[in-house]
């Protein structure tokens, strides 16, 4: 009988990827207040890989749980998740006032691992990086951690006899494959599916789905800050040079500006 | 410094990782740089986690020895950190530093530490796709397409010979990715490569942010459109409205005379 499956999804909420982001007034950060905000689009990839490993029925699927940490909010995207298809969810509440114990990668890293441990996952399925902060660490920092095998960049996944699994990773110039024994950890590129959309009855239901509050201090992680912001600045803008009449003024221009 | 073992063959960061690990302990490495690439940003996290360091991705500049420039958002904030770890452990971004000379150099060549650690991940298959042109991330001229092209047959037939007319690498929006024009590995943006050439020259591209994200370091940009009020034209040196379908044809003939 293959190990029935007990996966992980790491989510987190970003501001939403249509939003222009503003650097705030004291160059410290981007502003936030009153912007809309949404779960991470890689990480909605991979509540929909999650759900359709339990759909495809090769492998048997014991739970889905998602996780996030952050401000009172994150119980927005958790409840998300769970109206794709998530059974539970683990919130862990870092008030938003406190900047300082805003969870880093590795931080974020560390925590994920005691969950694995305390809830038995065999699976984590993780997004390549957040559009926030454009890291990309967090499911290879967890791997590292945990000792697992790690396929990044999953364009497909396929399970094979009773425990392992293929990925299709994007890699420069192409497509890579690796086949790995569980337990372990996968981080989801864009092609790998398309997300469905929460359906209303689904939704309704997602609210009567648990969602387990929980502290840093619960997972006994008192990751302090590594790095420590300067400043943040709105990049140089750059003048848009107007617009030719036609292909030859295309031309002439490009010469001008040395570029042909 | 080498480490000889066909393991290592892959570049699978399972085994990468212990190795590295294990060279910076013994040689006392302060700092670990390497490129923001797949094989880059797969290894250096499960580096960074091993010798437990908060990794700083992508940098754009180093302001001294432990602070570092990054975009962030997309490439619509930038963010200087300063980084209070023992060791550094720095992905960075190719476009934005000058490529060593390859010659001139005197160093010397030791055997490294091997830890061989055995691992369970296996490499199975690889399928990149094969290119006479420039490489994307280095090319000093970039031609690429967009969802306004609205096939493969379209892209094809009038993006190559554009590019060829330049000696220019061959870009895509995610728009003509998703929509199967181009090919995966082609995509220039935010979750695609980083490029920033002399030349950029985009048709049937609006310029959403993430697309901007990846090109707006570069010298010149040129864009055709048919939509002028579209966002590529605000960052555009040159912008020409117009139908692509006839307007790329005339371009790529003129540039050949």
């Amino acid at each position: 009988m293959p190990t029935p499956l007990r996966i992980l999804v790491p989510i987190k909420r970003v501001i939403d990827y249509a939003i222009k982001p503003r650097v705030n007034k004291a160059r410290t950060g981007v502003e936030t207040q009153g912007v809309k905000h949404s779960m991470n689009p890689f990480d909605e990839l991979s509540i929909e890989a999650a759900v359709r490993i339990r759909e495809r029925k090769t492998m048997p699927v014991e739970d889905i749980l998602a996780f996030s940490a952050g401000p009172e909010k994150c119980t927005d995207v958790l409840r998300t998740a769970m109206a794709m298809g998530a059974d539970r969810s683990i919130h862990v509440e870092i008030p938003a006032s406190d900047a300082s114990s805003e969870l880093e990668p590795l931080g974020v890293a560390k925590v994920l691992k005691k969950v694995v441990e305390e809830e038995g996952r065999n699976l984590v399925i993780l997004g390549k990086q957040s559009i926030d902060d454009d890291s990309g660490q967090t499911g290879q920092m967890l791997a590292a951690l945990l000792g697992w095998g790690q396929a990044t960049q999953a364009s497909k996944i396929e399970f094979e006899g009773e425990n392992h699994v293929h990925v299709t990773k994007e890699v420069d110039g192409g497509v890579e494959t690796v086949r790995s024994p569980l337990p372990m950890i996968i981080t989801t590129d864009l092609r790998l599916n398309e997300p469905r959309y929460a359906t209303l009855p689904n939704i309704m239901k997602a609210k009567k789905k648990p969602i387990v509050k929980k502290t840093l201090k619960d997972y006994a992680v008192e990751e302090g800050r590594r790095l420590k912001t300067l400043k943040v600045e709105e990049p140089p803008p750059r003048q848009g040079g107007g617009k030719v009449e036609d292909v030859d003024g295309l031309i002439s221009k490009l010469k001008e500006l040395g570029a042909i | 410094m080498y480490i000889d073992n066909s393991a290592y063959d892959k570049g699978l960061a399972e085994n990468y990782a212990p190795l590295i690990v294990e060279n910076v302990k013994s040689q006392q490495c302060t700092h670990v740089f390497a490129a923001h690439s797949a094989f880059g940003k797969s290894l250096m996290p499960r580096v960074a986690a091993l010798l437990d360091v908060q990794q700083i991705s992508d940098i754009t500049a180093i302001e001294s020895e432990d602070t570092f420039t990054r975009p962030i958002y997309a490439g619509n904030a930038i963010l200087t950190v300063q980084s209070s770890d023992k060791i550094k452990i720095v992905t960075l971004r190719g476009t934005s530093f000058a490529v060593a000379e390859t010659e001139g150099g005197s160093a010397e060549i030791i055997e490294g530490a091997d830890p061989k650690v055995d691992i369970t991940t296996e490499w199975v298959s690889e399928d990149l796709a094969k290119s006479d042109r420039p490489d994307l991330t280095s090319a000093s001229k970039v031609v690429s397409g967009g969802r306004g092209l609205k096939s493969k047959e379209e892209f094809d037939r009038l993006i190559p010979p554009l590019a060829d007319a330049l000696g220019a690498a061959i870009g895509a929006s995610r728009a003509a990715v998703d929509s199967g024009f181009a090919d995966n590995s082609l995509q220039v943006g935010q979750t695609g490569k980083n490029v920033a050439p002399q030349l950029y020259l985009c048709a049937g591209i609006s310029g959403a942010i993430q697309h901007l994200a990846g090109m707006k370091d570069s010298k010149v940009i040129a864009a055709i459109n048919k939509d002028g009020d579209a966002p590529i034209f605000q960052v555009a040196d040159v912008g020409l409205v117009g139908d692509l379908f006839t307007k790329v044809p005339e371009l790529t003939g003129k540039l050949r005379r």
